[in-house]
């Protein structure tokens, strides 16, 4: 595991790259537990201060120490994408393990259903579902929609790597001597698949972090908790543009989009990194 | 022949499936409310003045069966359907008294028209750098265009968006800020006015393809890097195959076709990205509709644009997989 890590640090620049960013931004997010100041409170410091030693990244119209709100805003937005990355993981790793290990049937059907879900398009439904909640649409109900509308991409993926490795030798011997479906599936197919789900998780984190920022700046979700999203809103509610308060959408904003590169690099690096010929014609360069 | 018609009858069939799922869900999602939506609006719309009894109760009765409350669940949803096929979703409750399709009639070739011209323009621009990134993979022009390009991709449309609207109407304003054309003029065939829509149509479509054009020129890549080492390509190649047509004919034009599909499945997303983009720009489509509708709280008018953006998506996708075999033959053997 430890050789692996260090192999692809030294080999991977996006790894490498991406790998620090997440460093950063994951720090940046636990120093949210020493924050001197409660997430929603606000006029608690000058307002409108610029960038200054004392206050680093500024202050906002509400009177708001913007460093300590990012912190608050990283560390939710975070675990936002981590919880819908999680829940969606387990549902496309069953659905698309089924389905490629029984095949016939139960394989089209569920890749039906599959083929549904990809295709419709999301973001009039959250938006419909928060115009009916309102107020009850809290973040977690949020994650669990979008973890529960998120999965079928990746499944259909699992599914034919599934079909792959169903297909291969080795599984046949392990029929042969005797295994059960269940354990030949969990201990011979599940690790090659696992690097997969890992690569999907960030690109599924990205997704999702991605939608939950466009309601969240549009009010569609509970602003009152702070999300990197809902900073850009209170910013556009205050105009912040226009009075001129540029570091009040610079940092969200600057934050926002190195978490995105940085889960997306490591998110390619692991794909490189499954796939030994690009591996290979890596190593072979440097 | 016949194979090609037992394809298109199971794309119907998953179109069918599509739209009966997604407009369902739709369905179900109305009816969590745990408020009384139909007193609720129209105590908002008489409290506004237009008190005409008899309008009032049009609209109380059409929003009734739309949002069926108090009545059997089953019977609400096929009147729900009935509503829906007839594109009847009564009147609107933030331009009372137009009714929803006339208003989503009209924002509807905003959005279909920026949303075409982009995706095409982003898939060809993606697919072709990229099938180029591919074969020449030591050119160091290419490397950088796929860094950059690479780069933008994960960032989320509203970043992007914002950015460029800050970029070229704040920072150097050369570009209109919002509207899809110049305000006080009147809509027409006149040369005027459809300079001033591509105009407006610059920065969104601008911004849609900047962020599109990463996955095509990602996926596109990767194919090509693949099909290069494949014996059809070396013994091509060694037979003497001019290097263009070696490109073009034979490596990218395989290479297209997984990409086609890849189209279809992103069209949903391409929708979402379009909402944001238009409300961003203050673009005249469906997408800011659908978020004035949300602020106005006008429940048919948010539901109406709900149900036509899952049957115009589907539709979209189901247009793209009936035209596929018909450029990819080996379809209509296989399936």
């Amino acid at each position: 595991m430890i050789a692996v890590f260090r192999d692809l640090f030294r080999y991977n620049g996006e790894f490498a790259i991406g790998f620090m960013i997440m460093v950063i931004i994951l720090g940046i997010a636990a120093a949210s537990f020493f924050s001197p100041y409660e997430p929603i409170d606000s006029y608690l410091v000058a307002m409108d201060a610029p960038p200054s030693a004392e206050y680093v990244f500024g202050t906002n119209s509400r009177g708001q120490d913007i460093f300590w709100q990012l912190t608050f805003a990283i560390r939710n937005t975070l675990a936002f994408g981590f919880i819908v990355a999680l829940i969606s993981r387990i549902l496309s790793l069953a659905i698309g393990l089924v389905s490629g290990y029984v095949g016939g049937a139960v394989d089209r059907v569920l890749m039906s259903i599959n083929d549904t879900f990809i295709v419709i398009p999301l973001f009039p439904l959250l938006v419909l579902l928060y115009f009916v909640l309102r107020d009850d649409m809290t973040w977690f109900v949020l994650a669990l929609v979008m973890a529960g509308l998120g999965w079928a991409y990746d499944a259909r993926l699992i599914r034919s790597v599934m079909i792959s490795l169903r297909t291969r030798e080795f599984t046949n011997t392990s029929v042969f001597s005797g295994m059960s479906m269940p354990r030949i599936v969990t201990q011979e197919h599940l690790p090659y698949v696992l690097p997969i789900v890992f690569s999907t998780f960030m690109n599924n984190m990205n997704w999702s972090i991605g939608l939950e920022v466009t309601l969240a700046v549009l009010g569609f979700t509970d602003v009152d908790t702070p999300t990197i999203g809902g900073m850009i809103f209170w910013a556009n509610q205050h105009s912040a543009m226009v009075s001129g308060i540029w570091w009040w959408y610079f940092f969200p904003t600057l934050f926002v989009t190195l978490t995105f590169i940085g889960l997306f690099l490591l998110s390619i690096s692991m794909n490189e990194y499954i796939d030994p010929r690009s591996r290979l014609d890596r190593m072979g360069n440097s | 022949m016949r194979s090609y018609v037992i394809y298109v009858g199971k794309r119907v069939l998953q179109f069918a499936l599509v739209v009966f799922v997604g407009i369902s869900i739709t369905f179900l999602i109305t009816h969590l409310t745990p408020i009384d939506p139909v007193e609720h609006a129209v105590a908002q719309v008489s409290t506004f003045g237009f008190s005409s009894p008899e309008s009032i109760e049009l609209l109380r009765q059409s929003l009734r069966e739309l949002y069926g409350v108090g009545d059997n669940l089953w019977e609400e949803y096929l009147v729900f359907w009935q509503r829906l096929a007839t594109l009847d979703f009564g009147p609107s409750l933030s331009a009372f008294p137009t009714p929803v399709s006339e208003l989503i009639g009209r924002a509807i070739p905003w959005t279909i028209g920026l949303l075409t011209v982009s995706t095409i323009l982003s898939w060809f621009i993606g697919n072709i750098i990229g099938g180029l990134a591919g074969y020449y993979s030591r050119n160091r022009v290419l490397r950088i265009i796929g860094m950059i390009m690479m780069g933008l991709h994960p960032v989320p449309y509203y970043i992007v968006a914002f950015v460029l609207l800050i970029a070229f109407t704040f920072v150097l304003p050369i570009l209109p800020s919002s509207g899809g054309y110049e305000m006080n003029m009147t809509p027409g065939w006149t040369l005027k006015f459809i300079g001033s829509v591509l105009l407006h149509s610059i920065l969104p479509s601008f911004s849609l393809i900047l962020v599109g054009v990463g996955s095509w020129f990602m996926g596109m890549r990767a194919l090509v890097s693949n099909i290069v080492t494949d014996d059809y390509v070396t013994y091509a190649s060694l037979a003497g195959v001019p290097e263009r047509r070696l490109v073009t004919s034979y490596v990218m034009r395989n290479a297209f076709l997984p990409q086609i599909t890849g189209l279809a499945m992103s069209i949903g997303a391409i929708f979402n990205g379009a909402v944001i983009t238009e409300q961003v720009f203050g673009y005249p489509g469906i997408g800011r509709l659908l978020v004035e509708a949300v602020h106005a709280a006008d429940y048919s008018l948010v539901l109406g644009i709900t149900s036509i953006a899952i049957i115009a998506v589907s539709a979209a996708v189901f247009i793209i997989d009936i035209i596929y075999p018909l450029i990819d033959p080996r379809v209509q053997v296989t399936q």
